[in-house]
């Protein structure tokens, strides 16, 4: 069984076809990685997925239960959208934490939001209340930023804001976690921090599809490797097999081009 | 004789503080709905909302007074003629109940109907000035837009619009002097009787430390709440 399906996704921006038919599946615990040069639709495919855009065709299901399929003309409702995009977290390039909140409001903000409208909240709400502040402060250890609780987004580097981002998307236990380009605004000497969270979390088995420019990091985390070019999937397979041996010739040249800048 | 002009003014200004406070109470949350209505999707409420701001923003706040405060009136007497004439509609019939409103009453709402169309274009600039971005990790987050708009989004535009609502707020102080238009009397019109009964010009130049004070407490209270907000940057 598959945790995500996606198939033939196209998406237009007026005259311009973004993505031109992209498809694949994932397994529950694989850590993807898209690569890719710019412009080539990675960034498009993974806001389809998660309803930052509305795909024109295609389909997408989790545990094989479809979520979205645009031949289907009977509306979605917000709703419903908010409900399904519960199954995905997401991290931004531009990390987009909120500035009036602290570290840990940041993290709690959702949960603590999407309790209130369980029937049982008013009755245990200084349990529930306990629990996710608890919660957060455990996530926010992890990433290695329990001294920076109270501190506000302003006063955090770029790497320390995109750790609390990825915190906050892991409050809310997502089935699968998305990373949108998570160090290309960050210093290069921040990257590195921010490539030691995502793999220690792989090694926890937590499901993710990371869209990066850091060949080595990709090479080196991921199970599966999706070369995109040109709104099409090139090629895909094992870092080894995709990254070492490429088959086609656009992912030749591109990952030529890389290595002889390294 | 000054304290008794103290006094006096003191009384006018009760009046001006009043039309200051209503204007306020009403038109800050109206400003809100009408900066939503000229960026809604639907184009014909969007087209209607910013033509009506733009009518309101760009004729003088006196006119819109005596506009306000007589026109009812106008109204009134022109259907009550019709009617005279023989005309039977019922229409008319119901323009002719039209009268002239309560001084008081006309002045609040033309100052709120024209500060409103003020703040919603300053509300509208706060609100555009947002970025994406923080809509975008609200829906990611499963926040239902009412969430994302009061949770995430609104405490930004305030920090935002405090300097250009605070100008436009201490403007509002100053235009209730239009009120002596439609003889509201307030603290100008106060100062100006001692022209006639004492022939005293001095007591309208002293109304000005009345404003000057009163504007001088506002610009402290926004610097304060300015200041409050400093503790994160948008």
């Amino acid at each position: 069984m598959s945790i995500l399906k996606v198939e033939n996704i196209h998406k237009k921006f007026g005259r311009t076809e973004v993505l031109k038919g992209v498809g694949f599946e994932m397994e529950k615990g694989e850590v993807l990685s898209i690569l890719g040069s710019s412009g080539s639709g990675k960034t498009t495919l993974l806001r389809c997925i998660n309803f930052l855009e509305k795909a024109d065709i295609g389909r997408i299901s989790v545990d094989d239960n479809v979520i979205f399929d645009a031949s289907d003309k009977s509306k979605i409702t917000s709703a419903q959208i908010r409900k399904v995009q519960l199954n995905f977290g997401m991290v931004f390039q531009s990390f987009n934490l909120f500035p009036q909140y602290n570290v840990i409001e940041n993290v709690t903000l959702a949960p603590k939001l999407l309790a209130k409208e369980k029937d049982s909240y008013s009755a245990n709400k200084k349990d529930i209340i306990n629990q996710i502040e608890a919660e957060a402060t455990e996530i926010l250890a992890k990433v290695g930023l329990s001294d920076k609780l109270a501190n506000y987004p302003c006063q955090l580097s770029g790497g320390q804001q995109q750790r609390v981002s990825i915190a906050r998307a892991l409050a809310l236990k997502p089935k699968i976690l998305f990373f949108d380009e998570p160090t290309s605004a960050l210093d290069p000497e921040l990257t590195g921090e921010i490539l030691k969270v995502i793999k220690n979390l792989a090694t926890q088995n937590i499901t993710m599809v990371i869209v990066t420019h850091e060949i080595g990091f990709a090479r080196n985390v991921s199970d599966r490797i999706i070369f995109m070019d040109n709104g099409i999937i090139a090629e895909t397979g094992t870092p080894e097999e995709v990254i070492d041996n490429p088959k086609n010739e656009r992912t030749k040249a591109f990952f030529n081009l890389i290595s002889q800048k390294e | 004789m000054f304290i008794q002009v103290s006094l006096s003014l003191l009384e006018g200004f009760k009046v001006t503080l009043e039309i200051f406070l209503l204007t306020l109470l009403f038109a800050l949350p109206l400003g809100l709905i009408m900066s939503f209505g000229s960026m809604c999707r639907v184009k014909v409420v969007k087209w209607i909302v910013r033509t009506f701001i733009w009518i309101i923003r760009g004729t003088p706040l006196m006119l819109q007074l005596i506009v306000i405060y007589y026109g009812p009136g106008l109204v009134g007497t022109w259907a009550q003629g019709l009617i005279n004439d023989g005309t039977v509609n019922p229409i008319i019939q119901w323009f002719a109940t039209w009268h002239v409103f309560d001084r008081f009453f006309a002045l609040i709402v033309a100052f709120v109907i024209n500060y409103s169309c003020y703040f919603s274009e300053i509300y509208r600039g706060g609100i555009e000035s947002i970025p994406v971005g923080q809509y975008e990790a609200g829906q990611v987050l499963g926040m239902t837009r009412v969430q994302i708009f009061f949770k995430v989004v609104l405490m930004q535009v305030v920090k935002r619009i405090i300097p250009p609502m605070s100008n436009e707020i201490i403007t509002l102080v100053k235009d209730t002097s239009l009120a002596r238009v439609i003889m509201v009397y307030e603290i100008i019109w106060e100062a100006q009787k001692f022209i006639k009964s004492e022939g005293l010009l001095w007591p309208l130049f002293y109304s000005a430390v009345y404003y000057l004070l009163f504007c001088g407490i506002l610009t402290l209270l926004f610097g304060y709440i300015e200041k409050k907000l400093d503790y994160y940057k948008i």
